[in-house]
């Protein structure tokens, strides 16, 4: 088994004081491997988000230790600058709502993520084109999003979070806006990276149909990952 | 790539349409600018185109246009004889009804002497007065035209020159009779009130009144000591074209331009308002995708970027467009529009100061957002 990319140990978030206290996450632990794909499941408010959030270097826990791919982050260290750069390179985000630019076609979408990491213009454009061909919607580049189906636009998010090879992707209910056809190929889609690409993928999702897909499926009940009814398949 | 431009293009129509309605409302703050201005300069333009150095007027008033003003027509003589003095005019003054064809025009109608200080400025057509009597110079401002005749009291006189932006402080074009017709004009009452007079005991031997006379100084001269030496007079009193200048933006006009001032004030506060919350509301409505970027790693200085840009050309297109208008229409205005390219710079600088403070706004709400919101439905 190769190193985790994803490791958390002990983390803890709690959202204000005293009586408006929620524990949002309580002591949870998990790690991810290169190449596996992972489900986060439980009930709403059950602290799934958070998590997401805290992989993601949006949300600093309360306690606990965080580590992506060799790099401990929230040590006290790191600026909100850096966890930028961490966000940009290292994890590509897959929404409910593909939140595209609508002002952006689709090409540009994925092209601005690639200039925002350096890329020139023109080689950013191309490199965005290939993508979107690799995804299989390369003929829809010059699509505004308001023009895209909702799988079309869905796969032009995929490509926007795989911009710069991030090596974690997370996705919080990918195909909750989908039909089961249409979820099932985006989740053939998110395998065929984790295994060709190496990325470690974290899915948050209430989608019984795509539970197959899974390496491992945990369930989170009020911010604890319930290890007896967590399940690898 | 530049977000902002992206933004724009694509929602251009939309976009037009915001800096075509704050175009308006920045045309009618320039044209209370240029009312404002041009109330000031219609003011003083009378004053200024008699070229006078020192205006000599009744004792204790400050004649002729912020008081009633009569002295004797003789002081023409003596002024013209104080040391300095290289020429002197009598003048009246007096706002009248005339009748041109059956159309009312209402005239501020200046009497002076041919060939002395005083006579019409600016002619833009025909010429000055030539004879003695029934000759007028009009400004064109009154719709007159060459060859009119126009009805003065009991008189009929033909226009034979036209003024371009001759008028008095109200805004009555101006027009220039002899000082003998004036006279008349002021002096011919109505037979009834004229019987009433010669019973008080004041025949026609006082007909020689006039308002004010004007004095233009050899170079080298003071105006201040020329008024002075004319002030020993102690039926007269004097004042240097500069005093007679302040007395009308001071006194005369100072009402209607602090009336004007105080709406141009609200108006300029209000637009600063709408302005701010135009791109306001415009930075909130982007609050989703401001927080989509920074979660895909966009910097802060790319999200201020975007919202500064976009406002900055929100209200540079809109200034330009409401200079535009107000350039194109200025000239349809009953009184004149002054508007000058320091009055123009002022308020750009104004409406980019705004924009820069209501982006700063928006920037502020930007910057706060939490990339987290994009991750959640
Ligand atoms: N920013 C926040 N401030 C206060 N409470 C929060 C915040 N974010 C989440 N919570 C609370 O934390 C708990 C877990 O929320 P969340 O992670 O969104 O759950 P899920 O995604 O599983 O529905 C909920 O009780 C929620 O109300
Ligand atoms: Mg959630």
């Amino acid at each position: 088994m190769p190193a985790p990319i994803i490791e958390l140990r002990d983390v803890s978030k709690h959202f204000g004081e005293g009586d408006t206290r929620v524990d949002a996450l309580r002591s949870v632990s998990l790690s991810v491997a290169p190449g596996e794909v992972i489900a986060l499941l439980g009930p709403s408010g059950s602290g799934k988000t958070t998590l997401l959030n805290v992989i993601g270097c949006i949300l600093e826990p309360s306690s606990g230790w965080v580590r992506l791919d060799d790099e401990v982050i929230y040590d006290g260290k790191m600026l909100r600058r850096d966890l930028r750069r961490l966000r940009l390179e290292k994890i590509g985000f897959i929404f409910q709502f593909h939140n595209l630019l609508p002002f952006l076609d689709a090409t540009d979408n994925v092209a601005v993520a690639m200039e925002l990491a350096g890329k020139s213009d023109r080689d950013a454009r191309r490199a965005a084109g290939e993508l979107l061909d690799y995804l299989e919607v390369g003929r829809r580049g010059a699509a505004f999003p308001a023009k895209l189906s909702g799988g079309e636009a869905q796969r032009v998010a995929i490509a926007r979070a795989l911009a710069n090879k991030p090596r974690i992707i997370l996705a919080d209910e990918p195909t909750a806006a989908l039909d089961s056809k249409r979820a099932g190929i985006v989740m053939d889609l998110l395998r065929k990276l984790a295994a060709e690409q190496q990325t470690a993928i974290v899915v948050v999702t209430h989608d019984e149909k795509i539970f197959d897909r899974f390496d491992r499926i945990h369930h989170l009940r009020d911010g604890q990952i319930d290890p007896a009814a967590s399940s690898s398949t | 790539m530049n977000l902002a431009y992206r933004d724009v293009r694509h929602n251009l129509g939309r976009f037009l349409l915001t800096c075509l309605g704050l175009g308006l409302l920045l045309g009618v703050v320039l044209a209370m600018i240029g009312i404002y201005r041009g109330l000031v300069v219609e003011a003083l333009t009378l004053v200024q185109g008699m070229k006078a150095d020192v205006w000599v007027v009744e004792a204790n008033t400050q004649g002729p246009f912020a008081e009633a003003s009569r002295i004797p027509g003789g002081a023409r003589e003596a002024v013209a004889r104080l040391p300095g003095v290289a020429a002197a005019g009598s003048l009246t003054f007096q706002t009248v009804e005339g009748d041109s064809s059956g159309q009312k025009v209402r005239l501020m109608t200046i009497g002076y002497e041919p060939d002395r200080p005083g006579g019409p400025a600016n002619l833009i057509a025909g010429r000055a007065i030539g004879r003695s009597h029934y000759e007028l110079v009009a400004d064109v401002g009154s719709g007159l035209r060459l060859d009119d005749r126009v009805r003065l009291g009991r008189n009929l006189f033909q226009v034979v020159g036209l003024t371009k932006n001759q008028v008095a402080s109200g805004g009555d074009p101006a027009a220039w009779i002899t000082l003998l017709d004036s006279q008349r004009l002021q002096f011919d009452l109505a037979p009834p009130a004229a019987r009433v007079q010669i019973a008080r005991g004041m025949g026609a031997a006082d007909r020689d009144i006039v308002n004010a006379v004007i004095a233009r100084l050899d170079p080298g001269a003071a105006a201040d000591e020329v008024a002075t030496a004319a002030r020993r007079w102690k039926h007269l009193s004097a004042m240097t074209s500069a005093e007679q200048e302040t007395i009308l933006t001071r006194s005369v006009v100072d009402r209607a331009r602090r009336q004007i001032g105080m709406f141009t004030t609200i108006l300029l506060v209000v637009s600063a308002v709408i302005i701010a919350l135009i791109i306001y509301t415009m930075t909130m409505e982007k609050l989703k995708q401001i927080a989509t970027l920074k979660l895909i790693g966009a910097p802060d200085r790319k999200i201020v970027a975007m919202i500064v840009q976009q406002s900055l050309a929100l209200g540079m297109i809109g200034f330009c467009a409401g200079a535009a208008l107000i350039m194109i229409i200025k000239d349809a205005f009953p009184r004149r529009v002054v508007l000058e390219l320091d009055n123009l710079l002022t308020l750009g600088a104004i409406v980019f100061a705004v924009c820069l403070v209501a982006s700063a706004l928006g920037v502020r709400a930007a910057l706060k957002v939490d990339p987290a919101t994009a991750l959640g439905g």
